[in-house]
C-alpha cells in the first residue's frame, strides 16, 4: 500500500489531485487538499494507484508524491 | 519560596567524563529515562540510538527559543554554558559525531563563544545564531539555519533523526553530561518513576515568583508557582500548550517548561485571542492552511472575546482548527489548533458568558 505525501511548503492549492482523486482528497475552503482519512499521509488504494500517478505528474507545483 | 532542586543550573565545571567510545552514554541516558527537554518530550536515548547509527553523524545544540513565554534556555546557557558544551562533546561522542554546531540567539550565542574560548574541545563546535521567530526553533528550520539557508521549516517526508541529524535542546544536553558524570541512579532520585530528573521552569504571569526555576517532575502546580493574586488557570507548555486549572496536582508533561499563571481577574478568552493573532502571526506563511486557517481562528477568537461572536463562531472555530492540523510542514498549525481546543474547553462557561454579552473583566 503506498501513502500520497503533500509538501505543503510547495502546495499552491491549484486543485488538481482533489479532483483527479476525490476518493482520497478533499477540498478545504481555500482549495487546498483534505486527506479524506484523516492522517498527514493518506493512504491510497491499489485500484487507485493509476490515479494517483496521474495526480503525482500533473501537479503543477510538483507538491505530492507517493510513498511507500 | 520553598527551596527547589538545583542541578543543571548550578553544576560546577568539571573534566568531561568522556565514555570511552561510541554508544556508552546512550544505554546510561536509557536507564535515567532521560527526555527531551525541548517540548516534545521525546526519550534522548531512541534519538541518539537512530543517529548513531547514521554515516557521519551531525550533531546541533538547540537554543533557539522562539516560545516569548520561554527564558530557560537563554538562563542557562548565561549560567552554565560549560555544562551544555560538555553534553554536546558527550552526545558527539555517543553518536560518533563528524561535526557539531550550536544554535542559539545571538545574546545566548555570545555567551557560549565567551565558554568555547576557555575550552579545548575534542570536536570543533561551530555557531549558527537563530532568529527571533516561532518557527526558527522547529528541527527543520534548525537544519536550514546550519546548512546557511533561511530557519524556515522544511517539507520532511525523512525525519531528520533518520538522516544522521541529531538535534537535541541545549537542556537536554546539559542534563546528559550530569548522567554522564553522577549516574542514572543519581538522576532518578528526583522526580518520579515514569517522569525521572528535573527541568527548567520558566514562570509568568500573576506569580510572585517569576523567572526560571529548576525543578522536579511532579512537583505539585500551587508549589512551583506562588501567586501574586488569585489565580484561575496556569498555560502549561507554552502557546502550544494547554490550560490547566489552578490545583495542587502534580506537574506532569510540561513541555519546554513553560507555564504562564492567568490571574482570576483577566478574561481567558480575551487572553487567548490574543496568543492566538501572535501564532497566526508567527506563520512561515509557506503553507497554505496554516497562512490560511491561523489569521481566520485569530479573528473569530478575538470576536468570542470581544463579545461580537454567536454561537455559531464557536462551531467555525472547531471546524478550522480541523482543517489546520496535520496540513504543514511544520507542528505549528497542530500546536496553534491543540491551544485553541484547549481553550474553547477549559473556558467553555466564559464562552456562553461572552456569547451572553458579559466578561469577567468587565463586571
Amino acid at each position: 500500500m503506498s501513502r500520497l505525501h503533500v509538501d505543503w511548503t510547495a502546495c499552491a492549492g491549484r486543485g488538481l489531485c482533489h479532483e483527479l482523486l476525490p476518493e482520497v482528497l478533499g477540498s478545504d475552503p481555500w482549495g487546498y487538499p483534505v486527506p479524506r482519512d484523516g492522517s498527514r499521509e493518506p493512504e491510497v488504494p491499489e485500484g487507485l494507484r493509476q490515479h494517483a500517478n496521474t495526480a503525482v505528474a500533473l501537479c503543477p507545483r510538483l507538491a505530492i508524491r507517493l510513498i511507500s | 519560596m520553598k527551596t527547589l532542586v538545583a542541578r543543571v543550573l548550578t553544576a560546577p565545571r568539571a573534566e568531561v567524563p568522556w565514555q570511552g567510545g561510541p554508544g556508552r552514554l546512550i544505554a546510561l541516558a536509557q536507564e535515567a529515562g532521560l527526555t527531551g527537554r525541548g517540548g516534545a518530550g521525546f526519550p534522548a536515548w531512541r534519538k541518539l540510538t537512530e543517529v548513531a547509527t547514521a554515516h557521519r553523524p551531525v550533531v546541533v545544540a538547540n537554543a533557539a527559543e522562539g516560545e516569548p513565554a520561554s527564558s530557560k534556555d537563554a538562563e542557562l546557557l548565561a549560567r552554565n554554558p560549560h555544562l551544555v558544551l560538555d553534553g554536546l562533546q558527550l552526545a558527539a561522542e555517543a553518536v560518533g559525531a563528524a561535526k557539531c554546531h550550536l544554535y542559539a540567539s545571538r545574546i545566548s550565542a555570545g555567551h557560549a563563544r565567551h565558554a568555547l574560548d576557555q575550552r579545548k574541545d575534542r570536536w570543533p563546535v561551530t555557531i549558527v545564531e537563530a532568529p527571533d521567530l516561532f518557527v526558527a526553533g522547529e528541527e527543520s528550520a534548525v537544519l536550514s539555519a546550519v546548512d546557511g539557508k533561511r530557519a524556515l521549516p522544511r517539507d520532511k517526508p525523512k525525519l531528520p533523526v533518520h538522516q544522521g541529524f541529531l538535534v537535541q535542546n541545549v537542556e537536554t544536553l546539559a542534563h546528559l553530561a550530569l548522567i554522564a558524570r553522577h549516574g542514572p541512579s543519581w538522576f532518578r532520585r528526583e522526580g518520579t518513576r515514569d517522569e525521572p530528573g528535573t527541568f527548567l521552569a520558566t514562570l509568568s504571569g500573576a506569580v510572585a515568583n517569576p523567572g526560571v526555576h529548576e525543578a522536579p517532575f511532579g512537583i505539585p502546580l500551587n508549589e512551583l508557582l506562588q501567586p501574586a493574586e488569585p489565580i484561575q488557570a496556569v498555560l502549561v507548555g507554552g502557546y502550544h500548550g494547554r490550560w490547566v486549572p489552578w490545583t495542587s496536582e502534580p506537574v506532569s508533561r510540561p513541555g519546554a517548561g513553560v507555564f504562564v499563571a492567568l490571574a482570576e481577574s483577566v478574561c481567558g478568552l480575551d487572553f487567548s485571542a490574543q496568543v492566538l493573532t501572535y501564532l497566526a502571526g508567527q506563520s512561515a506563511r509557506q503553507c497554505g492552511p496554516c497562512l490560511n486557517g491561523l489569521p481566520r481562528i485569530a479573528t473569530l477568537l478575538t470576536a468570542v472575546a470581544r463579545r461580537r461572536a454567536t454561537a455559531g463562531t464557536v462551531t467555525d472555530l472547531n471546524t478550522l482548527a480541523g482543517f489546520v492540523i496535520g496540513r504543514g510542514a511544520c507542528r505549528h498549525p497542530d500546536g496553534s489548533a491543540r491551544f485553541l481546543h484547549s481553550t474553547l474547553t477549559t473556558f467553555d462557561h466564559e464562552i456562553a458568558a461572552h456569547l451572553r454579552g458579559t466578561c469577567r473583566s468587565r463586571r
